[in-house]
């Protein structure tokens, strides 16, 4: 088992006391795997995502239960242990591509950022490897990209350059947190066919977060629905989709906006 | 790139141009006369004739203007009525003061100012960031002229660091004559530290809170790294474009100063030669400081550009 989550809960401060974002999540991923978690706006799907990344802010963030990553429990690490880890064998994708790089860094710096942080490479090294993960992550003119800043590329190509710097250490697991849903439809298409190549490729896990279980079931094996907080229903994709449990469920699928429409802005899991 | 820098330096010339424009007729139109300030109420109407004639006051204003400004460019700032010699060598010791005084207090600004900010932000609601936000507050509602008094005070007659009153040149050396200048920087950029601080300390917060910072942390960065590595460039931005501005406060801090500390510097000079109807003497001061001030906003300018990419080009 490469990532076991158990019971975990997240909790934080809130002007009427305590609010459990996430309430009882469990889940497994097995090296390669590919699942999916779904749920609308404020179910925690973003927020278990977060947590199992080390993301959340310890000071103020109550995070318990437990987050298993190759037998070590991460909720246990210091936060320089911790950092060992992020960028290394566990890395994210956000949902919002425009804001989630750095205006004034070139596009090279940031998608070697991991490699001058974990390792010894020098610079020609940390270039040649960049360009190898930008090129698997759809970018093929990554020479010419290396010297621009963000805001000369649009919303899809910003989002290539995260998954590239995501990917330059080749990480056990991929946390992709609603990374198609700032994006239009057919820009969404090809990111999608992007980390299925990814997939084949890499033989990565990923754990995909989206709110639509038509984009899940294009790229995941097995799907985790959650709502207020808590898993709902879990199986494989085609058995949820197909045959869905819960009430709740069937109002996500019927709710899915069809190819034709265009979607409107994304919402935060 | 290029072209913005062309553009940027003829808008530079054009400003320059009209602040001598505006420097001519404002000191022109004013009332008052530099020959009753020469001669004397009692002068008779020849006798103030033949001093404007002299003066070349009986020209037309254009006439006079352009007669000053072609001097102006070749370096010839005109003689001044009062004290019959060159304005540029009456000058000259004035503005190496009040010159080096600004410089200084910019140069203050930013070594007090930057270090604490960042460490303000960094442990932000920690025991340095809650006094010096107490000392800020003081900091920034004391004048500069009562910080100058206070310092004179307390370094000049309590401790004898320096002695409050005496003149030293440029020619004493440049250690002994930047420690006469320290005090009286230091009074000019107290406040105006505690304004930066202050600004800088929001600015990195306000930044520390981005979305490109949790990317930073999820590649495994720390607070300290992400702060110089991603942080600080970003929250540096606003600040440039505020020291910018502060350059023309520290001019007119400067010259309110000098008076607390006795430096003959500009300040007196422009008090006195104001009150003498001293046109060319009045005029190349200001000239001088409206120099400087737009100067260094154009330099600002550049900075913003080479710190933000996004404005390159535009």
């Amino acid at each position: 088992m490469m990532l076991q989550v158990e019971h975990l809960k997240i909790t934080f401060p809130h002007a009427t006391g305590h609010f459990e974002a996430v309430k009882d999540f469990s889940l497994t991923v097995e090296e390669g795997q590919v699942i999916g978690i779904v749920g609308e706006s404020g179910s925690g799907k973003s927020m278990t995502a977060h947590a199992i990344m080390g993301l959340l802010e310890r000071k103020h963030i109550q995070v318990s239960g437990s987050i298993r990553f190759q037998g070590v429990e991460l909720l246990e690490l210091t936060r320089s242990q911790l950092r060992a880890y992020q960028g290394k064998e566990l890395s994210i994708i956000f949902q919002e591509p425009m804001t989630s790089l750095n205006p004034t860094m070139k596009i090279g710096v940031q998608v070697e950022e991991a490699l001058r942080i974990h390792t010894k490479m020098n610079a020609k090294e940390r270039k040649a490897r960049a360009l190898e993960a930008m090129a698997l992550a759809g970018l093929p003119n990554g020479e010419a990209l290396y010297h621009q800043y963000p805001h000369q590329l649009s919303g899809g190509m910003r989002q290539r350059v995260m998954i590239a710097a995501a990917l330059v250490l080749r990480p056990r697991l991929l946390i992709a947190d609603e990374p198609t849903t700032a994006l239009d439809v057919t820009i969404q298409a090809q990111i999608l066919d992007t980390l299925k190549e990814i997939k084949r490729k890499e033989g990565i896990a990923i754990l995909f977060i989206s709110h639509d279980l038509g984009v899940i079931r294009a790229l995941c094996h097995h799907v985790v629905v959650m709502q207020q907080g808590e898993i709902v229903e879990a199986g494989p994709i085609e058995q949820v989709f197909h045959h869905p449990q819960q009430e709740y469920t069937q109002r996500l699928i019927a709710s899915r906006p069809t190819r034709t429409k265009l979607k409107a802005g994304g919402s935060h899991g | 790139m290029m072209k913005t820098l062309v553009k940027r330096g003829m808008l530079l010339i054009a400003t320059l141009l009209l602040v001598t424009i505006l420097a001519f007729v404002a000191f022109s139109i004013i009332p008052g006369d530099p020959t009753s300030s020469i001669l004397g109420v009692e002068a008779t109407g020849e006798q103030v004739a033949a001093l404007r004639a002299k003066l070349g006051l009986d020209l037309p204003i254009w006439q006079r203007y352009l007669q000053w400004l072609g001097g102006l460019l070749t370096g010839n700032l005109g003689e001044s009525y009062n004290y019959a010699m060159p304005v540029g060598q009456l000058l000259a010791t004035c503005v190496t003061h009040t010159l080096t005084l600004a410089g200084l207090a910019f140069a203050l600004i930013v070594v007090i100012s930057l270090p604490l900010g960042i460490v303000a932000a960094r442990y932000e609601g920690g025991v340095v960031d809650r006094v010096l936000t107490i000392l800020n507050q003081i900091t920034m509602s004391v004048p500069n002229f009562v910080a100058g008094i206070l310092l004179v005070y307390l370094f000049g007659l309590v401790l004898h660091l320096f002695q409050p009153g005496a003149i030293v040149t440029p020619q004493a050396g440049w250690g002994p004559y930047l420690w006469y200048m320290l005090f009286p920087a230091l009074a000019v950029a107290l406040p105006r530290s505690a304004m930066t601080v202050k600004m800088l300390r929001g600015s990195i917060l306000r930044e520390m809170g981005q979305d490109y910072i949790r990317t930073a942390y999820s590649k495994g960065n720390s607070k300290t790294s992400a702060l110089w590595r991603h942080v600080l460039r970003n929250a540096m931005i606003p600040v440039v474009t505020f020291l910018a501005m502060t350059v023309a406060d520290i001019m007119a801090g400067s010259i309110v100063v000098e008076q607390v500390f006795g430096i003959p510097g500009l300040g007196k000079m422009l008090v006195t030669s104001i009150g003498n109807r001293d046109y060319p003497v009045v005029q190349a001061i200001v000239v001088l400081i409206a120099t400087v001030v737009v100067v260094c906003n154009f330099a600002a300018d550049l900075l913003y550009r080479v710190m933000d990419p996004r404005l390159r080009g535009r």
